[in-house]
């Protein structure tokens, strides 16, 4: 049922009105300027009058111009032809690939039975030690990573990605630069991952609407690979970028802002994504990690502040790591009781004492006298900033406990640590015994 | 009424749709949006002229202009009946593990099943005798459903007195099979069935008369009875920036709480918190009846990416269904999470419908909307003299974790007690994070309210004192002051924090909390201790943290629990003697 209409009647930002009959709510259409053909979605049907958001952007777009309807929402193939290839925004190939049309399936689909979901029970291994072994990542978690711009935070997407035990990634770019873009294509290609990776990439220098579709199509597909039992891990970059798009048309539709600009049902928008995040009962999983730059490094900011309700924890990203405070992982508690006995007593006892050392770090900025606690805890601190929390080392967990228990021998008495006797006699060893 | 008024949409807005009306249309009245095969439940909202202005519980995707409606002249209503004792609704009381055998792993739109199954048969018993006059809310008879009688009542929208013309004998019958006749004044008669069906947005008032909320309802949570209590049919809210710990609070309190029934309405918020209590529920025994706690439970899931107007109808059901069981006499305790998720979806349709926004873009009427909400609790006395209650718990998630925004303001006013939850207590692991600083309960606690009152007095005291160290240093601040604080910080860390993963620390009885208090009371907060230096001081607050860590972990009663109990007590008179010793030599 393709039905062209010719007679666009207004054109403001990136909606256009298009006076035309029997067109379906967010259903897509087509329209074809001098210069390209681009993809628009219904999103206000009055009377015979059909507002469209315009994923190209309205720029040239002329009232004489042709909008084809396609009489169906936005659609996407899916499967295992997918795998290795690079789309936009809109599903097209941008690698020079063959365009596909196999196994299509609509966007934003209707949500799960709540029924069908199971207790997130598996842990996902990332080799990053803040991770593993203090907020560790759990097979259908959505996480954020809350990021001041700048901060390392493509690098830190890229790094989970080649080492995640997934069997699918799925990369969705919102606003990537471009060299950001070849960053994550040549390093997933360098760490021979690229064949089971897919990329729907919206830069920078695309218009701003266009990537509006990226982490509904990126989904999609993930929940049809997540149906035939594979686990998915969905990296989305950056939804702070999808944030804006929303604002954006929201204002130009003359909404009434909520908080900064900002469309009332945000909350709602972002929860219809995140909720993707899924372990069937019977099936495969989707996972998702998903960065958030705060503006100002402001936690209360819309985008983040709505989000951080929506998701189960967050990592927050500082000074290029990921700072203990602040960040949290809602579901570490469903499988860090597996890994070794020692793995929570590691977690608990590490971040008091960091605590402690960050306390004592004030003290020393505001000149008060340094006790010899105070110093070991310095010690400690720096220790444990070099060999567990910078971003550069790279170790399994059970690594990472040893190593915990390392640092902590180096600095403290066992009875410093306040760590029950049992556990003490099982890993400690004096400092001097462990030069591996 | 009989026949089928319809309509044409005119305009599709997300999910809001305006409709073209013949003949009229009745305020908050259901209608189907008819699309193909699928029929889209809606509610009309706002009437203007012939036009209508609906909200459509279901995504309105490739829904097209001159679609057809038809309004049903009904008011959104639910289903009570035995059966829904372990269930799991979504916000329109449809049951999600039946969709679930039928459509799968997807909520399909325009699938309605009904909330209770016609065909289960229950044993009805007569309680009232033929020729026997009743009004709305009398006891006919009942079923046994799960470890409750289930009263049969007249139905609740009856007015005036009603004589019994016929009345079942024991036996076996199915939700549409009538159990009584009732005859009225005027001559007409009624059937009632063990079924009744209600509208959400009207509060059930068959009772004599609403009384005043005096007795504690026990969350075994010792800062909430002891310090910031909650009674039975009395309102409090929970708010906090998220990672706070509300909705664990709020499971924490779902398990323990002294309540016969626990209405859970999962609103707005993961799907993955309502999936651990609908996965763990019928796994855990209730303490007090010995069988699964999901017996006693009713859960009202509409979770954040299911349709977001069905969310503002999930707390009226779960309301209506928790003043139903009222009806029966029973403790009803309705646990919220979270109402702002609720006040958002109205500010969704308010600005759809382009009303003239409040604060934040909130509608004007949120206010007296929250309050009819929290109004709905209460302690009543029904018609044959029993008392039932709703007690109301609901979280709030203010925007940017900041109290002063319209949901969290517009509650307060309303509510009874005041559970503020606060980052800093969240972030240095004090949980729970309820800030004893700032909350507060209009509400009696079962603990002696002046000595209560001395407790809140030691908090603040040692928090002026923590501020003031963190200025002029531990150096500058007197014995006195110093001793004051590790008394407060002491408080804090045995009493006012309990650990959520130990299993006997996690629920305290009011027997044990009186106990303990009091020996806290008089053995250590009214103690004028006198120490050597602060050092000595401190030392001695850690090792009596640690044992008291170890008192709250042992069973109450047991050997252990008086073991430690001589513990500390010997530790407090060792204390106290060298401090004495001190003086007379010194």
């Amino acid at each position: 049922m393709d039905k062209v209409y010719t007679n666009i009647v207004q054109i403001a930002g990136d909606v256009i009105t298009v006076e035309a009959e029997g067109v379906g709510y967010a259903d897509i259409a087509e329209i074809v300027t001098s210069r390209e053909t681009s993809l628009a979605q219904v999103i206000q049907l009055d009377g015979d009058r059909v507002s469209l958001q315009v994923f190209a952007g309205s720029r040239g777009v002329s009232t004489g111009d042709r909008v084809r309807f396609l009489g169906h929402p936005m659609r996407i193939a899916t499967g295992d032809d997918l795998l290795g290839r690079i789309f936009n925004g809109s599903g097209v190939p941008l690698d020079g690939g063959p365009a596909l049309s196999e196994n299509v399936v609509d966007i934003a689909g209707p949500p799960v039975n709540p029924v069908k979901r199971i207790i997130p029970n598996k842990m996902i291994r990332t080799g990053v030690p803040m991770i593993d072994v203090f907020n560790s990542l759990v097979v259908s978690q959505k996480l954020p990573v809350f990021s001041i711009p700048g901060e390392p935070y493509n690098e830190l997407l890229a790094r989970v990605a080649v080492q995640a035990e997934v069997d699918i990634i799925i990369l969705g770019g919102m606003g990537l630069k471009h060299d950001n873009y070849l960053f994550f294509r040549d390093t997933l290609e360098e760490q021979g991952a690229l064949t089971r990776c897919i990329f729907f990439i919206h830069t920078a220098a695309d218009p701003v609407v266009e990537c509006l579709l990226v982490p509904d199509i990126s989904l999609a597909v993930a929940e049809q690979f997540a149906l035939q039992n594979k686990r998915v891990l969905v990296l989305l970059t950056d939804m702070t970028n999808f944030c804006d798009a929303l604002k954006e048309i929201s204002i130009t539709m003359e909404q009434v802002p909520s908080n900064r600009g900002y469309p009332g049902d945000l909350y709602s928008q972002l929860a219809a994504r995140y909720e993707k995040a899924v372990d069937f009962d019977t099936a495969g999983s989707i996972t998702i990690l998903a960065v958030t730059t705060m503006p100002g490094d402001d936690v209360t900011h819309p985008v983040p502040d709505n989000t951080g309700y929506i998701t189960e924890g967050q990592f927050y990203l500082k000074n290029g790591v990921i700072e203990p405070f602040g960040s949290l992982s809602r579901l570490k508690q469903q499988v860090n009781g597996k890994t070794r006995d020692d793995h929570r007593i590691i977690m608990d006892t590490m971040i008091q004492l960091f605590a402690n050392y960050r306390g004592t770090l004030e003290k020393q900025a505001m000149g008060f006298q340094m006790s010899a606690w105070d110093r070991k805890l310095l010690k400690y601190g720096n220790l444990f900033e070099k060999n567990l929390m910078s971003l550069e080392v790279n170790i399994p967990l059970e690594k990472a406990l040893d190593r915990g228990w390392e640092i902590m021998a180096e600095c403290f008495t066992p009875e410093e640590t306040g760590i029950k006797k049992s556990a003490i006699e099982k890993y400690w060893r004096a400092p001097h015994s462990t030069s591996s | 009424m009989t026949s089928k008024r319809k309509g044409r949409i005119v305009k599709v807005n997300s999910n809001m749709i305006t409709v073209l009306v013949d003949g009229y249309s009745i305020q908050n009245e259901v209608a189907y949006v008819i699309h193909g095969k699928e029929r889209l439940k809606s509610e009309v909202i706002r009437i203007r002229q012939n036009h209508a202005e609906m909200q459509v519980y279901e995504n309105t995707a490739s829904l097209k202009i001159g679609a057809e409606i038809e309004l049903t002249g009904e008011l959104l209503s639910v289903e009570l009946g035995p059966g829904l004792l372990g269930q799991i609704f979504d916000g329109l009381q449809n049951p999600l593990p039946a969709l679930a055998e039928r459509h799968g792993f997807f909520l399909k739109r325009g699938e309605y099943l009904e909330a209770l199954p016609d065909d289960t048969k229950w044993e009805f018993t007569p309680l009232a005798e033929k020729g026997g006059s009743v009004r709305a809310g009398d006891k006919i008879g009942y079923v046994p459903e799960k470890v409750f009688k289930h009263y049969i009542m007249v139905p609740f929208g009856l007015r005036g007195i009603f004589e019994i013309t016929q009345i079942a004998r024991k036996g076996m019958c199915n939700l549409k099979e009538p159990v009584a006749e009732l005859k009225g004044a005027d001559g007409k008669k009624h059937s009632v069935f063990l079924q009744q069906i209600w509208p959400v947005k009207m509060p059930i008032c068959a009772y004599r008369e609403k009384l005043k909320p005096t007795r504690p309802l026990v969350t075994k949570m010792r800062i909430i009875d002891s310090m910031f209590p909650v009674a039975r049919g009395g309102t409090y809210c929970i708010p906090g920036p998220f990672g706070a710990g509300k909705t664990v609070l709020q499971q924490l309190t779902s398990r323990h709480a002294d309540a016969d029934i626990v209405i859970i309405a999962a609103c707005g918020e993961r799907a993955g918190e309502v999936v651990e209590t609908l996965k763990t529920f019928p796994n855990i025994t209730d303490p007090r009846t010995g069988k699964p706690l999901s017996d006693r439970t009713v859960i009202i899931c509409n979770t954040s990416s299911m349709p977001v107007a069905a969310r503002e109808s999930s707390v009226y059901t779960a309301v209506t269904i928790a003043e139903y069981y009222r009806q029966m006499g029973l403790n009803v305790l309705l646990l919220a999470d979270s109402t702002s998720r609720w006040a958002q979806a109205m500010r969704e349709m308010s600005g759809r419908l382009e009303e003239i926004p409040g604060e934040e873009a909130f509608p004007a009427y949120l206010e007296s909307r929250i309050a009819s909400f929290y109004e709905r609790a209460g302690e009543v006395r029904l018609n044959d003299g029993s008392v039932g209650s709703v007690t109301i718990g609901g979280t709030v998630s203010p925007a940017g974790g900041n109290f002063e925004e319209p949901v969290t303001q517009a509650t307060l006013k309303v509510v009874g007690a005041f559970h503020g939850l606060s980052r800093e207590r969240s972030d240095a692991r004090r949980y729970p994070a309820i800030d004893p600083l700032i909350s507060w309960s209009k509400y009696k606690s079962f603990i002696d309210e002046g000595k209560m009152e001395e407790a809140h007095a030691v908090m603040r005291k040692s928090n002026s004192v923590a501020q003031m160290m963190k200025v002029i240093g531990e150096e500058g601040t007197s014995p006195e002051d110093y001793v004051s604080y590790l008394k407060g910080e002491f408080f804090d860390f045995t009493y006012l924090q309990q650990n959520a993963f130990d299993p006997v620390d996690e629920a305290t009885s009011e027997e044990r909390q009186e106990y303990v208090f009091s020996f806290i009371y008089e053995r250590i907060l009214k103690e004028k201790f006198d120490f050597e230096n602060k050092e000595t001081a401190l030392n001695f607050f850690h090792r009596l943290r640690q044992s008291f860590r170890g008192w709250n972990s042992a069973s109450w009663g047991s050997a252990e629990f008086k073991d430690i109990e001589k513990e500390i007590s010997d530790l407090v008179d060792s204390a106290k003697r060298k401090a004495k010793s001190e003086i007379t030599h010194g």
